[in-house]
């Protein structure tokens, strides 16, 4: 019964995580930037979210909201901080680092005007369905309606994005604006706005991603709890597990995360929480640096 | 024989200015009041921690998130030494730079292959992961950590002489040896080596340069630096314990590092300095704005990341590289 | 005459790269442009096409000017830029490439017709349709290139050195497949080449730049008899 319980938590968790890691896969392939401030951005939509459960006292209008909010987010930190970086930050030591470094910056900065807003105080959202066990036979699985219902949602959006990129017109405009921008400018293509949408799409995802993370714990809401932190790394980690250019890597990557952790969690320590993500990074990067899906050449960022 | 005449002269110019600025340490320690005492000696430690920054950012171009978490290992190595081991205090603080070193070196076995965002990311997991790991060992204390004392400044310096002030000297003298140590590194063969490497990964090894080793000596070297300042910082805490090395702490340095301009040793003064100052400019900016707890407690985090997102997209270089910079293309243009 | 070119100077950074440059090519009609190495071709074909924004002078395009207009906005007037080089995006498949010629148009039954045309011009293509870009050879790509950049239904073509690195039988092929192109599409083209002698066989009009100036202008015929130029450039 344990195992069939850690294999649970472990697949929800990693849902969420291989959500964190499609917005990130989101930028990377609309911009080629790994935006650090991923998660700071799912938290402030959170917020938003937050603030729409508590007026209009219902998640399937507030998760909507949050996903806009997030998209708008996004939106507004491509236009403004990364269109600004490409301008002036292309040369000498930074160059390499600046993007990095601003989008950091940028984690900092949401955290600490969140937390200025909202913080302090214990805010809760509710979960749309409940999140008491499923009983089978009479004993209680962790697994609950709440995380089938992440489950489903995660894997529908994960199938959406990649009917967008890979069949349409505009997924083929984003790819193309990733890999080539010149080429993409020189083809008709107004690359400024693609890059925009490819940054407004990961927003979206990862208020989806905040707002799930959120509910499936304990639905506290907090710039400094233990689900922002392990969001925050767990995104980026699932990403390069799957390798930065795999939507559906991002997805498995997640899971494979989400499970290993709860594993490790489970049956070698529980003090191990914080350190296992870094570890099973190393691990990954060591074996197999283009993950699981990448491309040879994605490892050199 | 002139190139080497003129490194010696260099050199014992470099000297000169370091015993001249140890000088009007001694001098300021004295006529300064102790809270200044007090922020000279985390100056010191930042300057310190920038500098080990910098020689792996700025010249062999690896991004580290995690230089908090080495600045815990030298902490940790430091108090155990002095508490487990009972050291006297100077070995302790190499047993602290050792430790970290070592540390520096696997992190740098395993980063040797990666680059940019990969980099970032998994030193960013080690950030986050490995103070709580403090938690899990008893020898290291847990979660309220371990003492670190270094004990009372010697008689031999007059009854005036206060705790503070021996923490700034220690430091200080730290800080102007660590320099003068990096200074040196970074002007020799190593140093050229890393420029070479950040430059162009490619053309470097067609040199015969061998880009793993230098990387990991770079954080193996980087790391100890960290290690010393670790322990240095708290020597002036006190004690040792995660919440002393959170995320946070990554961020200032990196910050303190890109403020310096990442390549220049002698911005890391200024970047210390900011960095030091922010809290106390936090606090007086809220106190005018009559602001509620949340906005004071979280306002320096605010100033720390909005300087260092400001001065990636507008100062790049660092503002005296910036201002370098603007005066060599003033002079070109004016031929 | 639909191109227009007057007293263009560009600059990188502190550096002249194309200084008081005119020309004027009429509509239909092929211009090799020819020159050593760093005399400013690319460049001239880099501001024609919107990448780069000159310091002085002014472009006419069909009787308006296009001097600060984006690259992205002129696709949509007509013209095409091909690159020199990398001008496919290896990542991609040949049929990809090819829509995104025309994908601004966002018409799917003109963007499949286009296909069947640059296919019926290079069967090649049509035979790898579904493989990815980056196991074409260099022959392949350019060919590509250029049928991607005729997917756009352009005016304008600006071919920058499509013989670079390439063997001298596929060469010939694919100059000969430019002038066709010109005569059947009615394009204006300017071509430019390190492969003088090819470039200027083919062409209308010639015109010669060196360290940034145009030195000589004429029926491509006339300079390919003009002994300075074939001591220069002709190596005979």
């Amino acid at each position: 019964m344990d195992l069939v319980n850690t294999f649970l938590i472990g697949i929800t968790a990693g849902t969420i995580y291989g959500l964190m890691a499609i917005s990130m896969v989101l930028v990377w392939r609309s911009t080629r930037v790994v935006n650090f401030a991923q998660a700071g951005m799912a938290l402030l939509s959170t917020y938003f979210g937050y603030e729409a459960v508590s007026r209009l006292g219902s998640f399937w209008i507030a998760l909507p909201i949050a996903m806009i909010g997030g998209a708008l987010v996004a939106a507004l930190v491509e236009m403004v901080l990364i269109r600004l970086l490409v301008k002036h930050s292309t040369s000498g030591p930074i160059a390499g680092v600046a993007p990095i470094i601003a989008t950091l910056g940028l984690l900092g900065i949401i955290r600490s005007v969140s937390a200025m807003i909202w913080g302090g105080q214990d805010l809760r959202i509710v979960g749309p369905v409940s999140n008491d066990g499923f009983t089978i036979n009479g004993t209680t699985l962790v697994f609950s309606p709440l995380k089938l219902l992440i489950l489903v949602i995660v894997l529908v959006l994960m199938l959406i994005l990649s009917i967008v990129f890979q069949k349409t017109n505009i997924g083929l405009a984003l790819r193309a604006s990733a890999h080539a921008p010149e080429i993409a400018r020189l083809s008709g293509i107004k690359v400024d706005w693609v890059r925009t949408l490819g940054w407004a799409l990961s927003g979206a995802a990862g208020a989806v991603a905040g707002m799930f993370q959120t509910v499936n714990g304990n639905g506290t809401l907090s710039p400094d709890s233990i689900e922002f932190s392990l969001l925050l790394v767990s995104g980026f980690i699932a990403a390069v597990i799957g390798g930065l250019d795999s939507l559906i890597g991002a997805v498995i990557g997640g899971l494979v995360l989400g499970l290993m952790i709860s594993f490790v969690l489970m049956y070698v320590s529980s003090g191990l929480f914080f350190i296992a993500p870094f570890v099973i990074l190393l691990t990954v990067l060591f074996i197999r640096p283009q993950g699981l899906f990448g491309a040879k050449a994605a490892r050199r960022a | 024989m002139q190139r080497r005449h003129d490194v010696h002269k260099k050199q014992s110019r470099d000297i000169f200015l370091f015993i001249l600025g140890g000088v009007v340490l001694y001098f300021l320690s004295g006529i300064v009041d102790e809270l200044r005492v007090y922020q000279g000696a985390t100056i010191a430690v930042y300057v310190i921690a920038i500098s080990s920054i910098i020689l792996l950012t700025g010249y062999s171009g690896q991004v580290s998130l995690g230089h908090g978490a080495l600045m815990a290992v030298g902490a940790y190595a430091a108090a155990v030494a002095r508490v487990e081991l009972k050291l006297p205090i100077i070995l302790c603080f190499v047993v602290a730079v050792l430790a970290a070193a070592v540390g520096g070196a696997l992190l740098g076995a395993a980063a040797a292959r990666l680059s940019g965002p990969y980099l970032a990311g998994t030193t960013l997991a080690l950030a986050i992961g490995l103070p709580s790991l403090a938690n899990q060992f008893s020898v290291l204390g847990g979660e309220q950590g371990l003492l670190f004392d270094v004990g009372f400044p010697p008689l031999s310096l007059g009854e005036d002489f206060t705790q503070y002030k021996w923490f700034f000297w220690i430091a200080g003298l730290a800080a102007l040896l660590s320099m003068w140590v990096i200074k040196n590194i970074l002007g020799s063969r190593y140093g050229r080596t890393w420029r070479a490497i950040r430059g162009n990964e490619v053309a470097a090894q067609l040199c015969g340069i061998n880009i793993a080793r230098s990387k990991i000596l770079a954080f193996t070297m980087s790391a100890g630096i960290a290690g010393l300042a670790g322990a240095l910082l708290s020597m002036t805490i006190g004690t040792v314990s995660p919440s002393a090395f959170p995320l946070a702490l990554s961020f200032s340095l990196l910050t303190g590092a890109v403020l310096s301009g990442l390549t220049t040793l002698g911005g890391a003064m200024i970047g210390a300095v900011v960095l030091v100052a922010i809290p106390e400019i936090a606090d007086v900016v809220a106190h005018r704005l009559g602001s509620s707890e949340g906005v004071t407690t979280n306002l320096p985090g605010f100033l720390v990341s909005a300087l260092l997102i400001l001065t990636v997209l507008f100062v790049p270089n660092g503002p005296v590289e910036q201002h370098r910079a603007r005066k060599a293309k003033h002079l070109a243009l004016k031929q | 005459m639909s191109l227009n070119v007057s007293n263009l100077t560009v600059h990188h950074g502190a550096i002249c790269a194309i200084s008081q440059v005119s020309i004027a090519v009429p509509t239909g009609k092929l211009a090799a442009i020819i020159g050593s190495n760093g005399a400013g071709k690319t460049t001239l074909l880099r501001t024609l096409s919107g990448l780069k924004h000159p310091t002085t002078g002014s472009i006419m395009w069909k009787g308006e000017k296009i001097v600060g207009i984006k690259p992205e906005a002129l696709v949509r007037r007509g013209i095409s830029h091909v690159s020199e080089g990398k001008s496919v995006i290896p990542e991609l498949t040949v049929r990809e490439n090819l829509e995104l010629g025309a994908i601004w148009r966002r018409n799917a039954k003109e963007s499949k017709e286009s296909i069947d045309q640059v296919v019926s011009i290079f069967p090649r293509l049509g035979e790898r349709i579904k493989q990815r870009a980056d196991t074409l050879s260099g022959g392949e790509r350019q060919m590509l290139a250029i049928g991607r950049a005729i997917m756009a239904k352009p005016q304008l073509l600006l071919l920058d050195e499509p013989s670079l690195g390439l063997a001298p039988l596929v060469v010939e092929q694919i100059f000969q497949t430019i002038r066709d192109l010109t005569t059947s599409m009615n394009l204006t083209v300017l071509l430019v080449e390190q492969n003088a002698m090819g470039a200027l066989k083919i062409a209308d009009l010639g015109i010669v730049l060196n360290l940034g100036k145009v030195v000589a202008i004429n029926h491509a015929q006339a300079l390919i008899d003009d002994p300075a130029v074939r001591a220069a450039y002709l190596g005979y």
